[in-house]
């Protein structure tokens, strides 16, 4: 089977994020930028599979600028055998992105499509659900285990105060958990066997695609700085401060 | 963001990356608990292996990863980048024992030995020290006889880095009569009889062994000879030039672990009211040490380019390893100034650093030596 799996470039999760000073966002140039650890954790499950013989090809999607190329490689280095550069310069929203992985899965048939739980930058876990939702097809959402059957899956989800365990049919949308598996290294061979795998250009429109914002962003601002605490001398003078200060007790 | 050096490109950028991840994830989080127990976890060398990170600066074809001397020095750099030089020297003694077997080695001990080390399934180390010497190449002791299909190694090496754990020593010993035309190169596995080794105890790099080695009638297969018989020196002091500019690599990256921590420190700890960051005399300190960075890495990062180029560059490789040795030395130094009496305590990367700081002035070749032998070959003679 084919497995699916979309990387999305991000910046680098050791940045810190600075605002842009007119409000618009957060400042991306000369930033460092990496693709987005769920979907490092994606791939790396999709090429297990294929080592394992469940999967016979897996195909890593990036969407985006230029340099989504870059991340595309690094996906390619992991050992994914293709890549799919759907090229664009707008932002993209969790709806578009869905609608576009679509329109790939119709025409690439894939059994699976791994999709990281979230993004680290825009925190979505949207994209996922809505390609299961517009494919038709089964989704089961932060997973810590795949198993793969005959043409159904095994997935061990993570959910509050536990682990919930569903069986799902294959064709199938499953977003990945930071549990799901740890991340190889991209060695210096496979990063250069990665530069003679192929990558496909498209653009949204080719997809059928309009990727116009449905959501306008009005600012965006830094979280309040931290106020700097306070030592107290005893116990009452602590409860004190949470009664009458605080007001929390 | 544009690499320091022309011999940078993206893809030794991303296993730059590669490699810091690695470290963050399998070496950091552990390092001060192994370094103040004395003990490296074997199963490192296996996930360094896996992880592509032994096998850069050797060729693919014997389990490598290619890449050249550029990635020789990058992965050395990197992981000294941690701080943990015990860590480094433990995991990378292949950087100096493999090759002489690569250049010298027959095509089957080749194939028989480089995958398996560079894999992380055996530990490799190179013997030349004695207790008589260790740059005097040319006046060694230990001796290895021929008799019929076998060598008889007899003597004793001092200082070998893994020298207790190694499966593999690259050892220098006397097929011949006295001087440099004597020696020759002996591959001997670390379990054959005859071989007793212990542990010395020093005073920093507790991760890494280092093994004063008997050799007692040890017989090693003649197969295992490196090249031609007495014709091992000009291999092992082709093997210094490669092996000070890894350590030249490694000091770079142990003095930016000085300088980032001094750094971050500069711009926690407040003294007189302010933080030690707003002190001229503090900052000029950290500007000093970024100074002796920016040199190494200038001084580094050609020669890397000239002996990828073809040049031998033995002269300026040992005025290299004795600048490095000696601006590590200032810099770990002035990080444990900075610290203050936080730098004397245990814990603090810089203490350990500075603690070790003498170590690669005089291992690798003394900073003396080097001078002497730059001298040597800048084309004036006294």
């Amino acid at each position: 089977m084919k497995v699916l799996v979309p990387v999305k470039r991000v910046i680098d999760y050791n940045v810190k994020i600075r605002v842009k000073p007119d409000g618009s966002g957060v400042e991306t140039q000369n930033v460092k930028m990496s693709m987005n650890p769920f979907d490092e954790i994606s791939i790396e499950e999709a090429v297990r599979m294929k080592e394992k013989g469940v999967a016979e090809e897996v195909i890593a999607v990036s969407m985006g600028p230029q340099q989504c190329q870059e991340t595309l490689r690094t996906a390619l280095a992991m050992g994914a055998d293709r890549g799919i550069h759907v090229k664009t310069d707008d932002v993209l929203e969790p709806l578009a992105v869905a609608k576009m992985l679509k329109a790939i899965a119709e025409k690439e048939q894939p059994q699976m499509i791994i999709v990281g739980k979230q993004a680290i930058d825009d925190d979505c876990n949207q994209t996922g659900q809505m390609t299961a939702a517009l494919l038709g097809w089964s989704q089961a959402t932060f997973a810590s285990v795949i198993e793969l059957g005959e043409g159904t899956a095994k997935v061990t989800r993570e959910i509050d105060g536990g682990l919930e365990t569903v069986d799902i049919k294959l064709p199938a949308v499953v977003t990945s958990d930071l549990r799901l598996n740890e991340p190889r290294y991209a060695s210096l061979p496979n990063i250069m066997k990665a530069k003679k795998k192929p990558i496909e250009e498209m653009d949204p429109a080719s997809l059928g695609v309009d990727t116009t914002p449905r959501v306008k962003t009005l600012k965006v601002s830094e979280p309040p700085k931290r106020q700097g605490g306070v030592k107290v001398e005893s116990v009452q003078e602590l409860v004190s401060k949470l009664v009458n200060e605080a007001k929390v007790i | 963001m544009a690499a320091r050096h022309p011999i940078y490109d993206a893809d030794s950028e991303t296993i730059r990356e590669q490699i810091r991840r690695f470290c963050a994830r399998e070496i950091e989080p552990h390092a001060e608990a192994w370094e103040e127990e004395g003990i490296f976890p074997r199963e490192l060398y296996a996930k360094a292996g896996a992880a592509g990170i032994l096998g850069l600066g050797f060729p693919e074809e014997y389990g490598g990863a290619g890449g050249g001397i550029t990635y020789y020095c990058l992965v050395r750099e990197e992981l000294a980048r941690t701080g943990f030089a015990g860590v480094r020297v433990g995991l990378m003694g292949l950087g100096i024992a493999l090759p002489p077997i690569l250049k010298l080695g027959s095509e089957e001990m080749k194939r028989r030995i480089a995958p398996e080390v560079l894999s992380g399934e055996k530990i490799s180390a190179l013997a030349i020290s004695e207790p008589e010497g260790g740059s005097d190449v040319a006046n060694l002791r230990t001796t290895a006889r021929r008799e019929g299909d076998e060598y008889i190694v007899n003597g004793e090496k001092t200082f070998i880095s893994s020298g207790v754990r190694a499966d593999y020593m690259t050892v220098a010993v006397r097929t011949g009569g006295p001087g440099m035309a004597g020696i020759s190169l002996l591959v001997v596995e670390g379990d054959r009889p005859g071989i007793s080794r212990t542990n010395l105890k020093k005073s920093g790099w507790w991760t890494s062994d280092t093994g004063h080695i008997h050799f007692d009638d040890v017989r090693v297969p003649a197969s295992n000879l490196l090249g031609e018989e007495n014709g091992g020196f000009k291999g092992i002091m082709n093997n210094f030039n490669l092996e000070r500019l890894g350590i030249a690599a490694s000091l770079i990256g142990s003095s930016r672990c000085c300088y980032e921590e001094a750094v971050r420190y500069a711009h926690e700890r407040r003294t007189f009211g302010k933080l030690l960051a707003e002190h001229q005399v503090v900052r000029h300190k950290l500007v000093d040490m970024a100074t002796g960075i920016q040199a190494m890495e200038g001084m580094l990062d050609n020669l890397v380019w000239r002996v990828t180029g073809g040049e031998t560059c033995i002269a300026e490789i040992a005025m290299l390893k004795s600048f490095c040795g000696a601006t590590h030395e200032r810099i770990a130094s002035e990080a444990v100034q900075i610290f203050g009496g936080a730098g004397i305590i245990r814990g603090h990367k810089v203490e350990r650093i500075f603690r070790e700081s003498k170590i690669l002035s005089i291992g690798g070749g003394s900073s003396e030596v080097m001078k002497d032998l730059a001298s040597r070959h800048l084309g004036w003679s006294a």
